[in-house]
Protein backbone atom coordinates (compact mmCIF):
# COMPACT_ATOMS: atom_id res chain seq x y z
CA UNK A 1 0.00 0.00 0.00
CA UNK A 2 2.68 2.01 0.80
CA UNK A 3 4.31 2.16 -2.74
CA UNK A 4 1.15 2.89 -4.42
CA UNK A 5 0.44 6.37 -1.88
CA UNK A 6 3.88 7.68 -2.44
CA UNK A 7 2.88 7.03 -6.23
CA UNK A 8 0.30 9.02 -5.53
CA UNK A 9 1.94 11.70 -3.74
CA UNK A 10 4.59 12.04 -6.46
CA UNK A 11 2.29 12.03 -9.41
CA UNK A 12 0.37 14.99 -7.95
CA UNK A 13 3.80 16.71 -7.20
CA UNK A 14 4.24 16.23 -10.45
CA UNK A 15 1.44 17.66 -12.07
CA UNK A 16 1.14 20.31 -9.19
CA UNK A 17 5.06 21.10 -10.76
CA UNK A 18 3.49 21.35 -14.30
CA UNK A 19 1.08 23.26 -13.21
CA UNK A 20 2.63 26.22 -11.74
CA UNK A 21 4.69 27.71 -14.58
CA UNK A 22 1.40 28.17 -16.52
CA UNK A 23 -0.36 29.41 -13.91
CA UNK A 24 2.21 31.77 -12.86
CA UNK A 25 4.88 33.32 -15.23
CA UNK A 26 3.52 32.30 -18.02
CA UNK A 27 0.94 35.46 -18.04
CA UNK A 28 3.04 37.36 -19.01
CA UNK A 29 4.73 34.84 -21.30
CA UNK A 30 2.18 32.68 -22.80
CA UNK A 31 -1.35 33.57 -22.08
CA UNK A 32 -3.01 34.24 -25.44
CA UNK A 33 -3.41 38.22 -26.63
CA UNK A 34 -6.66 39.59 -27.86
CA UNK A 35 -5.77 42.05 -30.97
CA UNK A 36 -8.20 43.71 -32.87
CA UNK A 37 -8.51 44.78 -36.42
CA UNK A 38 -11.28 47.62 -37.03
CA UNK A 39 -12.69 47.54 -41.03
CA UNK A 40 -13.93 51.37 -41.46
CA UNK A 41 -14.13 53.43 -44.99
CA UNK A 42 -12.98 50.11 -47.04
CA UNK A 43 -9.92 49.97 -45.22
CA UNK A 44 -8.50 47.20 -42.85
CA UNK A 45 -6.89 49.32 -40.23
CA UNK A 46 -3.46 49.34 -39.25
CA UNK A 47 -2.00 45.10 -38.68
CA UNK A 48 -1.07 44.07 -35.67
CA UNK A 49 2.19 43.54 -34.34
CA UNK A 50 3.36 40.95 -31.54
CA UNK A 51 0.93 38.44 -32.51
CA UNK A 52 2.02 34.75 -31.53
CA UNK A 53 0.19 31.55 -32.22
CA UNK A 54 -2.63 30.90 -29.87
CA UNK A 55 -3.65 34.71 -29.92
CA UNK A 56 -7.43 36.07 -30.87
CA UNK A 57 -7.66 38.63 -33.37
CA UNK A 58 -11.50 40.37 -33.00
CA UNK A 59 -12.64 41.46 -36.98
CA UNK A 60 -14.45 44.40 -36.11
CA UNK A 61 -16.48 45.76 -39.01
CA UNK A 62 -17.58 49.63 -38.33
CA UNK A 63 -17.96 50.34 -41.68
CA UNK A 64 -21.38 50.89 -43.42
CA UNK A 65 -21.35 47.56 -46.11
CA UNK A 66 -20.61 44.24 -45.34
CA UNK A 67 -16.93 43.27 -45.53
CA UNK A 68 -15.09 39.85 -45.00
CA UNK A 69 -11.56 38.83 -43.15
CA UNK A 70 -10.46 36.30 -45.46
CA UNK A 71 -7.21 34.72 -45.34
CA UNK A 72 -5.27 33.85 -48.79
CA UNK A 73 -4.48 30.55 -47.43
CA UNK A 74 -8.23 30.27 -46.05
CA UNK A 75 -7.00 29.49 -42.18
CA UNK A 76 -9.88 31.82 -41.93
CA UNK A 77 -12.38 33.56 -43.58
CA UNK A 78 -15.15 35.21 -41.55
CA UNK A 79 -17.89 37.90 -43.07
CA UNK A 80 -19.70 40.32 -41.15
CA UNK A 81 -22.10 42.82 -41.37
CA UNK A 82 -22.20 46.30 -40.46
CA UNK A 83 -21.43 47.27 -37.24
CA UNK A 84 -20.70 43.07 -36.05
CA UNK A 85 -17.34 41.44 -35.01
CA UNK A 86 -16.13 37.68 -34.47
CA UNK A 87 -13.05 35.92 -33.06
CA UNK A 88 -10.36 33.66 -35.14
CA UNK A 89 -7.45 31.91 -33.28
CA UNK A 90 -4.53 32.34 -34.55
CA UNK A 91 -2.63 28.89 -35.91
CA UNK A 92 0.96 28.82 -37.60
CA UNK A 93 3.41 31.00 -37.53
CA UNK A 94 4.33 33.09 -40.44
CA UNK A 95 3.25 36.08 -42.72
CA UNK A 96 -0.76 36.26 -42.99
CA UNK A 97 -2.23 37.58 -45.60
CA UNK A 98 -6.08 38.57 -45.56
CA UNK A 99 -8.13 40.43 -47.69
CA UNK A 100 -12.01 40.89 -48.32
CA UNK A 101 -13.80 39.03 -50.67
CA UNK A 102 -16.00 41.38 -51.72
CA UNK A 103 -13.89 44.56 -51.71
CA UNK A 104 -10.82 42.92 -53.01
CA UNK A 105 -9.17 46.09 -53.09
CA UNK A 106 -8.81 45.99 -49.02
CA UNK A 107 -5.97 44.07 -48.14
CA UNK A 108 -4.01 43.44 -45.00
CA UNK A 109 -1.04 41.11 -43.58
CA UNK A 110 0.56 40.42 -40.49
CA UNK A 111 3.70 38.43 -39.14
CA UNK A 112 2.55 35.47 -36.35
CA UNK A 113 5.22 34.46 -33.81
CA UNK A 114 5.63 30.94 -32.19
CA UNK A 115 3.92 30.77 -28.93
CA UNK B 1 -18.39 49.59 -73.87
CA UNK B 2 -21.41 51.22 -75.58
CA UNK B 3 -23.08 51.67 -71.60
CA UNK B 4 -19.45 53.54 -70.79
CA UNK B 5 -19.18 55.59 -73.66
CA UNK B 6 -22.76 56.60 -74.22
CA UNK B 7 -22.87 57.31 -70.35
CA UNK B 8 -19.56 59.21 -70.47
CA UNK B 9 -21.03 61.46 -73.09
CA UNK B 10 -24.44 61.70 -70.42
CA UNK B 11 -21.87 63.22 -67.87
CA UNK B 12 -20.47 65.33 -70.14
CA UNK B 13 -23.60 66.71 -71.37
CA UNK B 14 -23.98 68.40 -67.66
CA UNK B 15 -20.95 68.41 -66.46
CA UNK B 16 -18.71 69.76 -69.32
CA UNK B 17 -19.57 73.45 -67.51
CA UNK B 18 -17.65 72.23 -64.78
CA UNK B 19 -14.18 72.58 -66.60
CA UNK B 20 -14.84 76.03 -68.40
CA UNK B 21 -14.11 78.83 -65.79
CA UNK B 22 -17.61 81.14 -66.21
CA UNK B 23 -19.64 77.66 -65.29
CA UNK B 24 -20.20 77.06 -61.63
CA UNK B 25 -20.45 73.20 -62.09
CA UNK B 26 -23.19 71.03 -60.41
CA UNK B 27 -24.78 72.04 -57.53
CA UNK B 28 -25.00 69.68 -54.25
CA UNK B 29 -28.32 69.10 -54.79
CA UNK B 30 -27.98 68.10 -58.28
CA UNK B 31 -24.66 66.78 -57.51
CA UNK B 32 -26.59 64.32 -54.52
CA UNK B 33 -29.50 63.53 -57.04
CA UNK B 34 -26.45 61.99 -59.90
CA UNK B 35 -24.68 60.49 -57.35
CA UNK B 36 -28.05 58.86 -56.02
CA UNK B 37 -29.03 57.98 -59.64
CA UNK B 38 -25.65 56.42 -60.11
CA UNK B 39 -26.12 53.97 -57.12
CA UNK B 40 -30.00 53.03 -57.82
CA UNK B 41 -29.42 52.01 -61.75
CA UNK B 42 -26.33 49.81 -60.49
CA UNK B 43 -29.06 48.25 -58.37
CA UNK B 44 -31.64 47.72 -61.06
CA UNK B 45 -28.71 46.56 -63.35
CA UNK B 46 -28.27 43.82 -60.43
CA UNK B 47 -31.90 42.87 -59.99
CA UNK B 48 -32.46 42.25 -63.44
CA UNK B 49 -29.13 39.86 -62.77
CA UNK B 50 -30.59 38.14 -59.65
CA UNK B 51 -33.83 37.36 -61.68
CA UNK B 52 -32.09 36.07 -64.77
CA UNK B 53 -28.68 34.71 -63.91
CA UNK B 54 -27.96 31.03 -62.42
CA UNK B 55 -24.72 31.73 -62.04
CA UNK B 56 -23.40 31.27 -58.54
CA UNK B 57 -20.90 34.06 -58.95
CA UNK B 58 -22.93 36.46 -60.75
CA UNK B 59 -25.64 36.30 -58.43
CA UNK B 60 -23.55 36.80 -55.25
CA UNK B 61 -21.82 39.78 -56.87
CA UNK B 62 -25.27 41.37 -57.85
CA UNK B 63 -26.41 40.77 -54.10
CA UNK B 64 -23.03 42.53 -53.07
CA UNK B 65 -23.61 45.39 -55.06
CA UNK B 66 -26.92 46.08 -53.78
CA UNK B 67 -26.09 45.48 -50.51
CA UNK B 68 -23.33 48.01 -50.76
CA UNK B 69 -25.21 50.66 -53.40
CA UNK B 70 -28.29 50.59 -50.64
CA UNK B 71 -26.29 51.37 -47.61
CA UNK B 72 -24.39 54.49 -49.44
CA UNK B 73 -27.62 55.75 -50.67
CA UNK B 74 -29.06 55.23 -47.40
CA UNK B 75 -26.56 57.06 -46.03
CA UNK B 76 -27.37 60.00 -49.04
CA UNK B 77 -30.52 60.22 -48.09
CA UNK B 78 -30.08 60.57 -44.86
CA UNK B 79 -27.26 63.55 -45.46
CA UNK B 80 -29.94 65.28 -47.06
CA UNK B 81 -32.12 64.99 -44.87
CA UNK B 82 -29.92 66.43 -42.44
CA UNK B 83 -28.97 69.24 -44.16
CA UNK B 84 -32.20 69.93 -45.85
CA UNK B 85 -31.28 69.55 -49.21
CA UNK B 86 -33.73 68.51 -51.71
CA UNK B 87 -32.04 66.19 -54.38
CA UNK B 88 -32.28 68.42 -57.97
CA UNK B 89 -33.15 66.50 -60.88
CA UNK B 90 -30.95 67.51 -63.90
CA UNK B 91 -29.83 66.73 -67.37
CA UNK B 92 -26.94 64.30 -66.34
CA UNK B 93 -29.52 62.03 -63.64
CA UNK B 94 -31.95 61.87 -66.19
CA UNK B 95 -29.22 60.83 -68.97
CA UNK B 96 -27.93 57.98 -66.82
CA UNK B 97 -31.62 56.93 -65.90
CA UNK B 98 -32.20 57.08 -69.90
CA UNK B 99 -29.25 55.12 -70.33
CA UNK B 100 -29.31 52.27 -67.48
CA UNK B 101 -33.24 52.12 -68.71
CA UNK B 102 -32.05 51.30 -72.19
CA UNK B 103 -29.18 48.34 -70.91
CA UNK B 104 -31.88 47.19 -68.89
CA UNK B 105 -33.63 46.30 -72.17
CA UNK B 106 -30.92 45.41 -73.87
CA UNK B 107 -30.16 42.78 -71.19
CA UNK B 108 -33.29 41.60 -70.86
CA UNK B 109 -32.63 40.31 -74.63
CA UNK B 110 -29.89 38.11 -73.28
CA UNK B 111 -29.70 34.93 -71.62
CA UNK B 112 -27.71 31.93 -69.66
CA UNK B 113 -23.55 32.42 -70.32
CA UNK B 114 -24.22 35.65 -72.53
CA UNK B 115 -26.18 37.19 -70.09
CA UNK B 116 -23.27 36.78 -67.04
CA UNK B 117 -20.34 37.89 -69.34
CA UNK B 118 -22.36 41.26 -70.47
CA UNK B 119 -23.38 42.03 -67.12
CA UNK B 120 -19.55 41.37 -65.72
CA UNK B 121 -18.34 43.75 -68.45
CA UNK B 122 -21.45 46.27 -68.07
CA UNK B 123 -20.32 46.27 -64.40
CA UNK B 124 -16.49 46.83 -65.26
CA UNK B 125 -17.42 49.86 -67.55
CA UNK B 126 -20.30 51.40 -66.21
CA UNK B 127 -17.97 51.18 -62.25
CA UNK B 128 -15.14 52.55 -64.13
CA UNK B 129 -17.43 55.27 -65.69
CA UNK B 130 -18.73 56.82 -62.17
CA UNK B 131 -15.21 56.64 -60.66
CA UNK B 132 -14.03 59.02 -63.22
CA UNK B 133 -17.16 61.45 -63.16
CA UNK B 134 -16.95 61.19 -59.60
CA UNK B 135 -13.24 61.89 -59.54
CA UNK B 136 -13.12 64.22 -61.99
CA UNK B 137 -16.47 66.47 -61.84
CA UNK B 138 -18.51 65.41 -58.93
CA UNK B 139 -16.38 65.60 -56.07
CA UNK B 140 -14.39 68.93 -57.14
CA UNK B 141 -17.79 70.41 -57.56
CA UNK B 142 -19.53 69.59 -54.14
CA UNK B 143 -19.42 72.24 -51.62
CA UNK B 144 -20.82 70.84 -48.26
CA UNK B 145 -17.72 68.92 -46.43
CA UNK B 146 -20.19 65.66 -45.52
CA UNK B 147 -21.30 65.52 -49.57
CA UNK B 148 -17.60 65.63 -50.33
CA UNK B 149 -17.01 63.13 -47.88
CA UNK B 150 -19.56 60.66 -48.79
CA UNK B 151 -18.96 60.65 -52.23
CA UNK B 152 -15.33 59.81 -51.16
CA UNK B 153 -16.64 57.06 -49.75
CA UNK B 154 -18.78 56.42 -52.84
CA UNK B 155 -15.60 56.31 -55.31
CA UNK B 156 -13.82 54.01 -52.78
CA UNK B 157 -16.63 51.98 -53.04
CA UNK B 158 -17.38 52.21 -57.07
CA UNK B 159 -13.49 51.29 -57.22
CA UNK B 160 -13.68 48.72 -55.29
CA UNK B 161 -16.49 47.27 -57.18
CA UNK B 162 -14.70 47.68 -60.10
CA UNK B 163 -12.08 45.72 -59.60
CA UNK B 164 -14.26 42.75 -58.33
CA UNK B 165 -16.33 43.22 -61.41
CA UNK B 166 -12.80 42.88 -63.37
CA UNK B 167 -12.51 39.70 -61.60
CA UNK B 168 -15.93 38.37 -62.10
CA UNK B 169 -15.27 39.24 -66.03
CA UNK B 170 -11.61 37.55 -66.07
CA UNK B 171 -13.15 34.45 -64.06
CA UNK B 172 -15.55 33.82 -66.86
CA UNK B 173 -13.35 34.55 -69.87
CA UNK B 174 -10.64 32.07 -68.34
CA UNK B 175 -13.23 29.67 -67.76
CA UNK B 176 -14.64 29.39 -71.20
CA UNK B 177 -11.37 29.52 -72.82
CA UNK B 178 -10.20 26.33 -70.51
CA UNK B 179 -13.15 24.85 -70.21
CA UNK B 180 -11.69 21.27 -70.92
CA UNK B 181 -8.56 22.28 -69.82
CA UNK B 182 -7.94 22.96 -66.20
CA UNK B 183 -3.98 23.88 -66.77
CA UNK B 184 -4.55 27.77 -66.16
CA UNK B 185 -4.43 26.98 -63.08
CA UNK B 186 -0.60 26.49 -63.35
CA UNK B 187 0.05 29.78 -64.83
CA UNK B 188 0.56 31.98 -61.73
CA UNK B 189 0.20 35.05 -63.92
CA UNK B 190 -2.76 33.99 -64.96
CA UNK B 191 -4.50 33.18 -61.61
CA UNK B 192 -4.28 36.78 -59.25
CA UNK B 193 -3.77 35.88 -55.77
CA UNK B 194 -6.75 38.05 -54.77
CA UNK B 195 -9.19 36.39 -57.01
CA UNK B 196 -11.97 35.86 -54.60
CA UNK B 197 -13.53 33.05 -53.12
CA UNK B 198 -15.19 31.29 -55.89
Amino acid sequence: MAPLGVAFRTSALTAAMLLTPLALPSSAAAKPTVHTVVMDKMVFAKAPTGVRVGDVIVWVNKDIFQHTATARDRSFDVDLAPGKSARTVVRKTGLVNYYCRYHPGMTGRMVVAAK
Amino acid sequence: MIRRLTLAAGFAVALSGAAQAQDPGPSDPQIAHIAYTAGQIDIAAARQAIAKSRNKQVRAFAQEMIRDHAAVNDQALALVKRLNVTPEANPTSAALEAQGAQKLREMAKLKGAAFDRAYAQNEVAYHQTVNGALASALIPNADNAELKGLLQTGLRLFQEHQLHAEQLANGMGKKKRSSNNHGSHERPMQQPQNSGPY
